[in-house]
């Protein structure tokens, strides 16, 4: 059986959560004492991912690091109807592209929710302001899709793309980052909870409530 | 700051859990809007002290550990640290779930603690679930000879009580408010109908409006890791810190006027008067 090695409170994590269970694949959790034990940076964690980082995802000998790869796996092995990641070269291109934006550019409010919520020692100002320069380009982008009726960030259909997107953008106000000025954001978060097999994980339907 | 009042100075307070202090890890930290420092000596003392505005080794702070947790005071507290028997009984497993950082005053934090209503909206599915968002009607009682509020024959619903439940089950729940500052929730233990389960929060308060909140479980479970329950508790503890960051202000109100009460439950009404007739001020309205 798949095995996840999990932190509950980690957005990475929860991608790969979210994408286990809108496939519908059976899998197990591990649990890492990412805090206050800092396991994920011990040498048996190390061994599995030397950037010491979850999630990992161990699938028979299969060793994976990184949300985005492990999605980009996860989608092509067991999404019968190829939507998630989708054949077409021109298709599948933009879908690496803002897959990719999840775990790059979007990560600086990551970076400011670690600061807030964990007291991990990071330049928050600077990590929020490199967040809301993403959030603009993100929220245009969603605007700009919308005009041409397709509902999410790479097509007319849900991808990893939006997969690797909405933990940490429905998280950003646990770092101080709050979404008032992206409304496109605001619609698309709302649609991607109407997913099927949509989970929820600590944080991000408290904030929608507020 | 204003002055901050006797009561809320002669507390004892938890600034770091016992395991995570050692020679090679000593805590920078605040109390009460002092800076202070918590060091571990090579041959396993836990000592504390207060520092200046410039950085200098202040006056050296009582330290107790207890509860695997060092605590120290900026006043002279009248007794110990609360009892908490439970803490020495066979087979219960202590475990100690980290720190949550909360921008908010720690009244606030103990004042969510006891207020069940908000298990269905916001711990939906686990602590609690729409439409049974019924609190039945507890009892609220000061015991005066120690000193402490509780509230007990609170009954409620829940999904997923504990990380080892695996349906959900009618659970019975007390509170016990040990100090102005220290809460302790009783609740039924999943594996054992005989017994109750331990969730302590022990709000750090750094400054009016800023907490590390330390918390713990005390619990009979022979199933989770404690990691799974660790990875529980700070789900639950995430979810409530959004609620505690919305809440203005962030002063808990005393004053008639400095808040419209809506929905305030009895227990949040007797926690408000009770701290109130102590004479706390800190992190207060
Ligand atoms: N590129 C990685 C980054 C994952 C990541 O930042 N993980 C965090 C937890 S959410 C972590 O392990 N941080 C520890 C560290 O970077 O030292 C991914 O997308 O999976
Ligand atoms: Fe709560």
């Amino acid at each position: 059986m798949i095995k996840l090695y999990d932190y509950i409170l980690s957005g990475s994590c929860y991608k790969v959560r979210l994408m286990l269970n809108i496939l519908n694949i059976e899998y197990e959790v591990v649990p890492v004492d990412f805090y206050p034990g800092l396991e994920h940076k011990k040498p048996e964690m190390l061994a599995l991912n030397p950037l010491g980082q979850l999630p990992v995802m161990v699938d028979g000998d299969l060793v994976l690091r990184d949300a985005q790869s492990i999605l980009v796996y996860l989608a092509s092995k067991f999404d019968d109807s190829n939507s998630w990641f989708p054949d077409d070269a021109a298709a599948r291109g933009q879908v690496a592209m803002w897959t990719a934006f999840g775990g790059g550019e979007i990560m600086a409010a990551s970076a400011a929710r670690l600061h807030d919520v964990l007291n991990y020692p990071f330049d928050i100002d600077q990590q929020r302001k490199s967040a809301h320069a993403a959030f603009v380009i993100l929220d245009d982008h969603i605007a700009e899709q919308e005009i041409m009726g397709l509902d999410w960030l790479a097509g007319g259909a849900p991808t990893i793309a939006d997969i690797a997107c909405f933990p940490y953008v429905s998280l950003s106000e646990d770092g101080g980052i709050s979404r008032e000025e992206y409304p496109a954001i605001e619609r698309w978060l709302r649609r991607f909870m109407d997913i099927p097999g949509f989970i929820d994980m600590p944080g991000v339907l408290q904030h929608w409530r507020n | 700051m204003t002055q901050i009042d006797s009561t809320t100075l002669n507390q004892w307070y938890v600034i770091q859990s016992s395991a995570a202090l050692t020679p090679s890890q000593p805590r920078k930290t605040r109390l009460l809007g002092r800076d202070i420092l918590a060091v571990r000596q090579e041959d396993g003392q836990a000592t504390a002290w207060e520092v200046s505005t410039k950085g200098e080794q202040g006056q050296a702070l009582p330290v107790r550990e207890c509860y695997d947790y060092v605590w120290t005071t900026l006043g002279e507290p009248d007794g110990d640290i609360f009892s908490m028997p439970e803490f020495y009984e066979d087979g219960r497993r202590m475990v100690v779930c980290g720190i949550a950082t909360v921008q908010t005053s720690p009244g606030r934090i103990i004042e969510n603690f006891l207020d069940m209503s908000h298990f269905p909206f916001v711990h939906t599915d686990v602590l609690g679930a729409e439409p049974d968002t019924e609190v039945n009607n507890y009892k609220v009682n000061l015991r005066k000879d120690v000193n402490e509020l509780w509230a007990t024959e609170c009954g409620f619903y829940q999904p997923k009580a504990m990380a080892s439940a695996t349906e959900g089950i009618e659970v019975d729940y007390q509170y016990r408010v040990a100090n102005p500052f220290a809460a302790i929730l009783y609740k039924t233990c999943p594996d054992r109908a005989d017994a109750m389960d331990l969730v302590g929060i022990l709000p750090q308060p750094l400054d009016e409006t800023n907490c590390d909140i330390h918390y713990f479980m005390l619990v009979f479970d022979d199933v989770n890791s404690d990691q799974e329950l660790i990875q529980f508790q700070q789900g639950i503890l995430m979810q409530d810190r959004v609620i505690l960051e919305n809440q203005r202000p962030r002063e808990l109100p005393l004053q008639r006027g400095a808040e419209i009460t809506i929905r305030a439950d009895a227990a949040s009404i007797q926690y408000r008067r009770w701290i109130k007739e102590m004479g706390v001020g800190f992190g207060t309205l």
